[in-house]
């Protein structure tokens, strides 16, 4: 790699020749409405587990699209479930469909290492 | 007493299904757990026996559920088993009169009219043959309805018919074929023997008289054997297992046991009582969507053949709908339910980061008022039940005001009753050491939830829709009815899922003037935007909606009201109609006697406007 003179903190560090995209295509194709997504926030505005913990909804979303899926699984736990985030949605994303497909698929997909 | 080898296939299907049958419901009997067997032994020799088997005439013979859906489709299915039923039993009367004992062996009595040449001489010999004769042509009259249905099945009241598997396709044709069969062999063998009663006799002289009958007799008796032999092999791949399975099912009904948060002995007699009579299709919403593989009688179909796949089984709404429909009384909810956690027990969450913590309220408190998530959606409801609880001057802690988890019921309802229970473990600590002894909640997901699985002894749980009731009762709220004409939707799991029907509609009339309509109560339509479907797309949602609204429109009300935020939700977003929860029709009619400057209609207007806005 070229060195332009800057650090690059390793643990932050994508790589997308390594890039795992076979959970979000599963997801992508049993649930093409999260095509559509266009990173708004309303869901994570109007979460309820969000109001007790941090849980980020779109910041789900940014780590299935880059495959870090270590992370995934951690925070996919804390969704309730509760359905506001489907409500709320100008683009009317199954989102409860998402979850259960990911805490479904997720382990089949884990990196072994982890 | 004689024989003859055409008794063999007929013997030796009969021999098989009972072996069959034996093991099979032994086996679903044995794994019924201990409690469910001990209510066995306890109820066997009490009066719930005698219940059962008089649900079992009035339902599996006699068929009166359907009837009352339709006297056509009703009269098929009574013709079939009640007739059935009766060709055995005075069948096996006429061979023991005949015979003079009580032992003759089973095809003895079927194949009567072969072996037995000479017409009868006694007088109940000849009643009972003629009885025969008109049974048979009872049981003919339903066959004929059956091959007419499945050309035309609107004259009977359904739309729809459901698909047929082989093993079905196979009962189905033997079925249809042993009595014509039956009915044949026994005119042709009365025509040789010149025997025979009031319609075998004429019309085996008939047929004697243009065929040659001697060269066709074996061939059909031979048929009919065949004809029943299939039909018993072919019973256990096919539908028609309902029919022995539903007597064991309507006992074990009787006896108390329902079906368990997990698959056992009980949920597979109630899979295989399903006869796929397709009565369940009709009142499906999803058909309105297009959606017409997920109805009840298609799981029910791939449980039985260990072929359900998630797409389907997450594709319903557990409104509820076709459970009041469904003849046998099978639980299709909770069996959907069960498979369900079945499918999900692996992935269900712990929440550790909920923290348990005492609460501490002011001794004053009357009620705790328990919003619900879906109610933080639709902030009118908030804020109309905040003012009619100051008006009415009742002292509340509002419990989800900020931060609390949800019900845990939008979790169940995907099956993952595990990781809900850490929800309801966590609200239920809260509410328990608050004190309070009532807990008002708006969102009938979550009342369903609180009632039935929040274990809170001592505390009364009430949806506002009780609840304000009550206070107009105990005159602490003032009165005033508006001229307005209202359709109230039931909202499923408020109405069916929770069996509160009349006080939102008692509560209703003194404030409005309340249409009755078609569709109400049990028979209520679903909005379409129950949390139970998680494959369900949005605008799948929307057709079940427009095609709800649209009905509710014909009765050209004012306003449509509900008690659920979600379904107020669901229809908000169509534009049709204005629509209102009870609370919130309530605190208009308050402040209209109020006589602050707020007119109904102008309000509603506005309503419009802002939705115009929005969309």
């Amino acid at each position: 790699m070229k060195n332009f003179g800057y650090s690059i903190i390793k643990q932050r560090t994508i790589d997308y020749d390594q890039f795992d995209g076979r959970l979000l295509n599963e997801v992508l194709e049993m649930e093409p409405s999260f095509k559509v997504c266009l990173s708004c926030g309303g869901c994570t505005a109007t979460c309820s587990a969000g109001d007790l913990v941090s849980f980020n909804v779109r910041r789900m979303n940014l780590l299935l699209r880059r495959g870090e899926t270590i992370e995934l699984e951690s925070e996919i736990q804390k969704c309730m479930l509760c359905g506001k985030c489907m409500l709320v949605c100008p683009r009317g994303i199954n989102l409860r469909n998402v979850i259960m497909l990911i805490k479904k698929s997720i382990a089949k997909y884990k990196p072994i290492n982890s | 007493m004689e024989t003859t080898p055409f008794i063999l296939p007929f013997t030796i299907g009969l021999l098989f299904i009972s072996c069959f049958l034996v093991i099979i419901i032994g086996i679903w009997i044995s794994s019924l757990s201990r409690i469910d067997k001990s209510r066995i032994i306890h109820s066997i020799l009490t009066k719930k026996s005698w219940f059962a088997i008089r649900e079992i005439v009035m339902e599996s013979l006699l068929h009166r559920k359907i009837f009352r859906k339709n006297p056509v489709l009703g009269y098929m299915h009574m013709s079939l088993a009640f007739g059935w039923f009766l060709l055995i039993v005075v069948g096996h009367i006429e061979a023991c009169n005949h015979y003079q004992t009580f032992s003759v062996p089973a095809y003895m009595a079927i194949f009567m009219r072969y072996f037995v040449t000479e017409p009868s001489t006694t007088l109940s010999g000849k009643i009972l043959s003629a009885s025969m004769d008109l049974l048979l042509l009872f049981v003919l009259s339903g066959v004929v309805l059956a091959y007419y249905k499945r050309a035309n099945s609107r004259l009977f009241g359904m739309k729809k018919t459901t698909q047929l598997k082989l093993g079905d396709r196979i009962a189905l044709i033997s079925l249809w074929l042993i009595f014509p069969l039956r009915f044949l062999a026994e005119s042709v063998s009365a025509g040789i023997h010149h025997n025979g009663s009031i319609i075998s006799h004429p019309t085996g002289e008939l047929l004697a008289s243009i065929f040659p009958v001697h060269s066709f007799e074996m061939p059909l008796w031979w048929a009919y054997s065949g004809a029943l032999g299939l039909f018993f092999f072919a019973l256990p791949v096919s539908r028609y297992m309902h029919i022995p399975v539903e007597v064991v099912l309507i006992f074990l009904r009787n006896y108390g046991i329902k079906v368990q948060k997990r698959i056992g002995g009980y949920s597979r007699i109630q899979v295989y009582s399903c006869s796929r009579c397709g009565i369940c299709l009709d009142s499906c919403q999803m058909s309105h969507a297009a959606i017409k593989d997920t109805q009840s009688v298609y799981i029910l179909k791939h449980i039985r053949n260990k072929n359900l796949t998630d797409e389907k089984l997450f594709n319903c709404l557990l409104c509820g709908r076709c459970q009041p429909d469904c003849p046998v009384g099978l639980e299709l909810n909770n069996l959907r339910i069960t498979q369900r956690i079945e499918s999900t027990k692996e992935y269900n969450s712990s929440y550790e980061y909920l923290k348990n913590g005492k609460i501490a309220v002011s001794p004053q408190t009357e009620v705790i008022y328990f919003a619900g998530c879906m109610t933080h959606l639709t902030p009118a409801i908030i804020k109309s039940v905040k003012e009619i609880f100051a008006v009415a001057g009742v002292k509340y802690w509002f419990m989800d005001e900020e931060k609390t988890a949800c019900c845990g019921r939008p979790l169940m309802q995907v099956g993952q009753y595990e990781a809900a229970k850490k929800l309801i473990e966590h609200n239920r600590m809260q509410i328990l050491s608050s004190g309070v002894k009532k807990i008002v909640v708006s969102c009938p997901i979550c009342y369903k939830v609180f009632n039935e699985d929040y274990a809170l002894p001592g505390i009364r749980v009430m949806h506002h829709s009780e609840y304000l009731l009550e206070l107009m009762a105990d005159k602490r709220l003032p009165i005033n009815k508006l001229p307005l004409r209202v359709v109230y939707h039931d909202p499923c799991e408020l109405g069916r899922g929770s069996s509160i029907y009349h006080q939102p509609r008692l509560l209703l009339d003194e404030y409005v003037e309340l249409i009755p309509i078609k569709n109400e109560k049990k028979t209520a339509l679903c909005c379409g935007g129950s949390l139970a479907n998680i494959k369900i797309q949005m605008n799948e949602r929307n057709q079940i909606r427009d095609t709800a609204l649209d009905e509710y429109l014909a009765y050209q009300p004012d306003l449509l009201a509900t008690a659920c935020p979600l379904c107020k939700k669901t229809f908000t977003k169509s534009n049709k109609l204005p629509i209102h929860d009870i609370a919130e029709i309530v605190y208009m009619a308050i402040l209209n006697k109020m006589d602050i400057e707020i007119n109904i209609s102008t309000q509603i207007e506005k309503a419009n406007a802002d939705k115009n806005l929005r969309f």
